[in-house]
This record gives structure tokens, sequence and C-alpha cells, in this order.
């Protein structure tokens, strides 16, 4: 599937291993966060990077001390309107400070992919939107009236010359 | 009130545009309806029985002439010359085509208006107190922060996709006249010590689960009023029902965690936030939004006005007017004005392009400019001198805006009912009509005094039958329109859930029971200065009850 990291189009290096599958011995893999849970040492004892994908209900914070060891969160949204994802991500950006790659799976649609990117989300796995018409989706706002996770100054500070 | 800055007006502009392109891609095609729903529902499109509706927000229920005018330029040119002003501080306008819409909003945002979440699963338009800045019952003005928490709202990215329509409603009055306690967030300003700050409810709510909302704070002070907010809508987007949307509002999570229980979960996220998260809004820019809500300089003027007096004496139409419409101002020898929507035989809330017209011109002859909206589906001009009064009732007279009811049994809530909803099961405004008929006497209506009526059409309630003193219910039974009575609700400070009186009654028979209920009050009333509700929660439902049934 296409997938937009900062804004260009890049090859997809990683697999999400499904629960029931096992995990094949190379190559960059992500599973559930049941499996990353219940197979901790096995998993960070690879040689190769790893990843977890959280569905909606998962709780970000279990991944808290292990964030400098994932060089990948997915965040999976089963429903495009299911807007837990949003909340996973900040957490995870602002409250523990993640750095690594924050993907969107699932049903990612262009007309949320700004508010994906303000919460947290440097990347995009979707069918549905063409590279040029997600970079126009992020430059829908010049100005933005909250801070969220993307860092934008919002407008109560610009006003008064602050940034 | 709030002018837009550079800032404001490109991003609603800018959100203009954007809506223009998904409206052109669904009409192409690329998007499908699914995909499109939530994104029109979020620039207050719905579609309806007949047609597409637009809601436009009217923020905490603030207009000024120019914006009136171009409501009534919107009737006018898009819809079939009239529109309906809502419980929420909102207009509709039932007739837009899809196409036109995008025009609509552009027009919209040249007068610095927009229908920005005013609809789907976020955070909706922030209502307040109608009488705002006005009124000698406040504590100070809730304006400002209603503003604030508007633009902090506005496109928040986190809330976007919450499990279920999100209310928030401010007050800073004694008498709570935004009904706080029925909304998701209900708000009331306080002073403590000299710092301003809110007392918070969460978890109220109509619809098929009435809750009254529970106090979840004491005292926020304003410096972290956003971010205890911010805790709040995170708690509900992350452990809200979803699996469910008659269990997805924020009361049923209130309720089904438990008070303490969601106390907790709020507090722990407000302390695990970190100083980076802080919204930290600079003390400039609190300051900046509360000059703009400055109170209009009015003329220092004797507490009485002869003028006033003698044409209440001449007039009697105009005293009765009087009684019912005017409210206490906070400043001597000025009145707040209250428009009637609620003339017999016409839809509760709606004016035609005219009388919106004829509004704007009033509020710039007499009211300082200044226009509000209520939630009980009235216009008001907060600041009138006491001086220029029997002229302004005159004009309004002569457009058909002078109904001397506001308060009283006549001034009903009614949803749109079966005639325009595409959820109801009933109709609401015919017997909202037929209620009005019976009660058409005006010294009746006085010697009544203030009773609301509350009528829906659906278990929905966007009539807000629960929290009428007398609430009626539309249901449907086997293909025959039924109506449900409870008596004893409210929505003020004191707000309470209506109980069910007994079953349904057919619509032809509603006004009748009404007429007895009437009388059996106006026998138990202590005097003449005890409501309805008073003696209802004195006497309690066995006389209103039998009183109802007793043409059975």
């Amino acid at each position: 599937m296409p997938l937009i990291k900062d804004r260009r189009e890049v090859d997809d290096i990683w697999a999400y291993v499904p629960d029931e599958a096992d995990l094949s011995p190379g190559g960059c893999i992500t599973v559930s966060l049941a499996r990353f849970r219940s197979e901790t040492e096995l998993l960070l004892a690879r040689n190769t990077e790893i990843g977890v994908r959280l569905e909606p209900a998962d709780d970000p914070h279990e991944l808290e001390e292990f964030l400098d060891r994932l060089t990948l969160i997915e965040i999976d949204f089963p429903k495009y309107t299911d807007g837990r994802g949003y909340s996973q991500a900040q957490l995870l950006r602002r409250r523990m400070g993640y750095e690594g790659e924050l993907r969107a799976v699932g049903h990612v649609l262009r007309d949320q992919i700004l508010y994906m990117n303000r919460s947290g989300f440097d990347a995009f796995e979707t069918e549905r939107a063409e590279l040029p018409s997600v970079l126009d989706a992020l430059e829908e706002f010049s100005a933005v009236y909250q801070p969220a996770a993307d860092e934008r100054v919002p407008v109560f500070r610009r006003r008064h010359g602050k940034d | 009130m709030y002018r837009y800055d550079e800032f404001d007006t490109r991003i609603v502009k800018e959100r203009v545009e954007q809506f223009r392109g998904q409206v052109a891609r669904r009409l192409s095609g690329e998007l499908k309806e699914d995909e499109f729903k939530p994104l029109r529902l979020q620039n207050g499109v719905y579609l309806q029985l007949h047609a597409y509706m637009l809601r436009i927000a009217i923020p905490y229920g603030q207009l000024n002439p120019r914006q009136m005018r171009a409501l009534a330029e919107i009737a006018r040119k898009y819809d079939r010359g009239y529109g309906h002003f809502t419980t929420r501080q909102n207009i509709q306008f039932n007739w837009v085509a899809l196409k036109d819409i995008p025009d609509v909003l552009a027009d919209l945002a040249d007068v610095e208006m927009h229908a920005i979440q005013t609809s789907g699963n976020c955070i909706r338009n922030v209502t307040s107190d109608h009488y705002a800045g006005a009124t000698k019952d406040e504590v100070m003005d809730p304006r400002p922060w209603c503003e604030i928490i508007r633009q902090w709202s506005t496109f928040h990215p986190e809330f976007a996709f919450l499990p279920r329509k999100f209310k928030i409603a401010v007050t800073a009055a004694e008498h709570d006249r935004a009904a706080i306690k029925v909304h998701d967030i209900g708000l009331n300003m306080r002073r403590k010590d000299g710092e301003v700050g809110f007392e918070v409810h969460v978890g109220g709510g109509q619809g098929r689960t009435p809750h009254i909302a529970a106090k979840v704070s004491d005292f926020v002070p304003e410096s972290e009023l956003l971010d205890y907010l911010e805790a709040i809508m995170r708690v509900y987007n992350r452990f809200g029902r979803r699996d469910n949307k008659y269990k997805a509002r924020i009361k049923i999570l209130v309720s089904e965690t438990g008070e303490e229980e969601f106390r907790k979960l709020v507090e722990d996220e407000f302390a695990a936030q970190r100083t980076a998260e802080k919204i930290a809004l600079p003390q400039e820019e609190i300051d900046r939004i509360h000059a703009y809500f400055e109170p209009p300089k009015l003329a220092a003027k004797p507490a009485n006005s002869e003028s006033f007096e003698k044409a209440k004496t001449a007039d009697a139409g105009f005293a009765r007017w009087t009684r019912a419409n005017l409210h206490p101002h906070k400043v001597d020898g000025y009145t707040t004005v209250t428009v009637s929507l609620k003339p017999m035989g016409v839809a509760a809330g709606d004016a035609t392009d005219d009388q919106m017209d004829v509004m704007a011109d009033l509020a710039e002859s007499y009211g300082h400019d200044d226009i509000r909206v209520s939630h009980a589906q009235n216009v008001v001009l907060p600041h009138v001198a006491l001086d220029d009064v029997y002229e302004l009732y005159r004009k309004l007279d002569a457009a058909g805006l002078a109904t001397p009811n506001e308060g009283l049994i006549s001034d009903m809530i009614v949803c749109p009912g079966l005639d325009y909803c595409n959820l109801a099961n009933a109709r609401s405004i015919p017997v909202g009509m037929a209620i009005q008929e019976a009660f058409s006497d005006p010294d009746d209506q006085a010697d009544i005094g203030k009773f609301h009526i509350n009528i829906s059409g659906c278990i929905n309630a966007c009539g807000h039958h629960h929290v009428g003193h007398v609430g009626i219910l539309g249901v449907d039974r086997k293909g025959e329109e039924y109506y449900q009575i409870t008596l004893g609700g409210r929505a003020d400070e004191k707000a309470a859930i209506g109980q069910m009186a007994g079953p349904g009654l057919k619509a032809d028979d509603v006004p009748v029971a009404l007429k007895r209920l009437v009388d059996r009050y106006r026998e138990l009333r202590s005097s003449k200065d005890e409501t309805f509700i008073e003696t209802f929660e004195r006497e309690g439902m066995e006389p209103f009850k039998d009183a109802i049934y007793a043409g059975a």
C-alpha cells in the first residue's frame, strides 16, 4: 500500500505480522501490543528493527519504557470515525516524548490527514489519497488555534509576536 | 463584541475553500457519501427530510446588525424567505441546495460568521447566557471566556472524531439561563479570593437517557481552564463508549464509570500534563479578548423614565408587553428587551427575512448594535434605554415581533418535528400551535405567569421536553401519534428531569388536558407569585396527574 512519510512517497520496508503467524527471521516487523507484551524479550533481542501496532482501545502507556527501542509505532484506524488514535498519538509524542516514526494505518483518508499530522503522525499508509492531494490537505490552513504535537505556533502566541 | 483579526479571517476563509473542494469532490463522486458525511456535518450541513439543512453558529448567541442582515439575505437568496433560530444559539436554513452552500459560507465569512462544528461528533458551538454583559445578576461577563473556548475548540485536531457530539455552555449569573446542567460540560464562573475561575459540571444531557451533570470541580482557576477541558476531553475521547451510538455521550461514561472514578480519571490526566503540554495562554491574549467585550458606553440616565411610565399608562398592550418581555439591566435607565419569536401560528424560533432586517435596524437605532439569540428561541436586545422602549415596541409590533409572552405559557420550545426532521416520530409544530390557541388570551397568560412548555417530536429531545415545567414528547404507536406528558422539569440552577405523568394522549386531547392542569395550578397556588413549578414542587405529581387525566 502507498506510504507517505515526511511529505514524500516512500517504499514500505515494514511488514505487520499477525498474532497467529510465526515471526519471520529477518526484516523490519511490527506486531500487536498483545504480542509485544507476551514476547517482549524475544522481540527486542532480534537484530532487526521492531515496531508495534496499536489498536484503538490499546493504552499507549504500556509502551512507555520501550520507546527508545522502537523505530515505528503504527496506530490503526479500523474506521476513520474512531478518533481514539489521535489521543494515542498526542500521548506518545507530547506526554512520553516518542521520536520515532508514527504511522497512521487502516482507514486513512485525505481529509483526516491534517488532524493526524497535527496530532503527531509523520507517516500515512493510504490507498485513497495521492501524494499531491495529501500535500494540499496539509497546507489548507495557514494558522492554528491550539498547540498540538506538530509544534505549530498557535495564533494566540503569533498575535503577540511570540514564537 | 468580538471582531475577527487577520488570523480569524484567514482561518474562516480557508475553511470555506476547504469545504468548496470537498463538495466538488463529493459532486464528482470522488468522495463517497459516508466519507463526505462527517465533513459536511462539521460544516453544519445535514441531509433532512426534504433537502439539505445548513446550521450556522451564533457563538454564545451574539450578533451585530450587519450579521443579522447577512442572515436575512441568505434567507432571501438561498432559502424560502425565513430562518429558524434553535435552542443552541444557532440558526438553521432548511432549503439550501448543496451546490450553493460554499457560497453561503463565503457570504458568512464576509461578516465574520461560520458554520464550523455546528454538527458532527466534535465540540459544538459554545453557548451562554443571552443576557450576558447586561444582566444585574451576573458575577462577570462570561463572553470573553466563551470566545476563548470557541477558538481553542475550533479545528482541535485531537477532538474532531469523538464518540458523539459535545456541547459546552457557560454562565456567570446567579440564575442559570444557559442550562449548564444539561450540557456535556457546564461552566459556572466564580470569583474566589479575587481570582476568576470555573465550577465545572460534566455529563448532563437530554435525549433518551436524561442526566443532570455531575459537579467535577468546585473551582478551576482561569489560567488552567483550557488544560482542564483538554483533560476531560481526552478522558472522554479515549474511554467514551463507541459500540452504541445511544450510549456514546459523556453522560453515559460518567454514570457508568461513577462520578468519583470519573473525577479521578480527569484529575489524573490533568496532573499528568507536562509543562510543555500546557496551553499557557499569554495574559496579553486574555486581555486582548476581554477588551472586545467592554460594556457599551451608555449615557447616564435616571432610574425611572417619565416617557416610559406615561406610555404604559396610555397603552395597555404596551404595559402588558413590558411586564413580560423586559429584564432588569445593570445600568439605571436601561433595560433588556426580548423580541418574541413565538407569535400565534408560527413555528417557534422562525423569523422571516424582513423581520431579521427589522431587528437589525432596531438594534442599530435603539440597541447599541447588540443582538442576542436565546436558547428559548427568542431574540434579545440587551441594552435599550427606557426612554426608547415605547418607540421600539411600536416598530416591533408593526413587524409582528411584539408578542408579550417571554417566559409565559405560549413561549414554548418546540423542535421542528415530523414536518421537517427525518428522526422525528411525531409532529411538534401543530401541537404547539394548538396549545397556543388554547391559551391565546394574553391576560390569561399573564395570570398563569412563568410556565415553560417544551415539545419534542422524538426521544432525541431537541425540544428539551425533559426540562420543561411541562414536557411533551411525541411518540409513534402503530402509526398513530401520541404525546407523553412529563411534569416538574427545569433547566436552570435547580435543574431537574421531568417525571412522566401517565399514558400518552392523542394530539387533540393535549390542549384540553393542559387547560385542566393549569386550572388545578391556579386552585393550588399559595399566591399569584407562586409559579407553576414551585406549586408542583410543593404539591407533587398527584393533583396534576389527576387533572391531566380527569377527562379520560
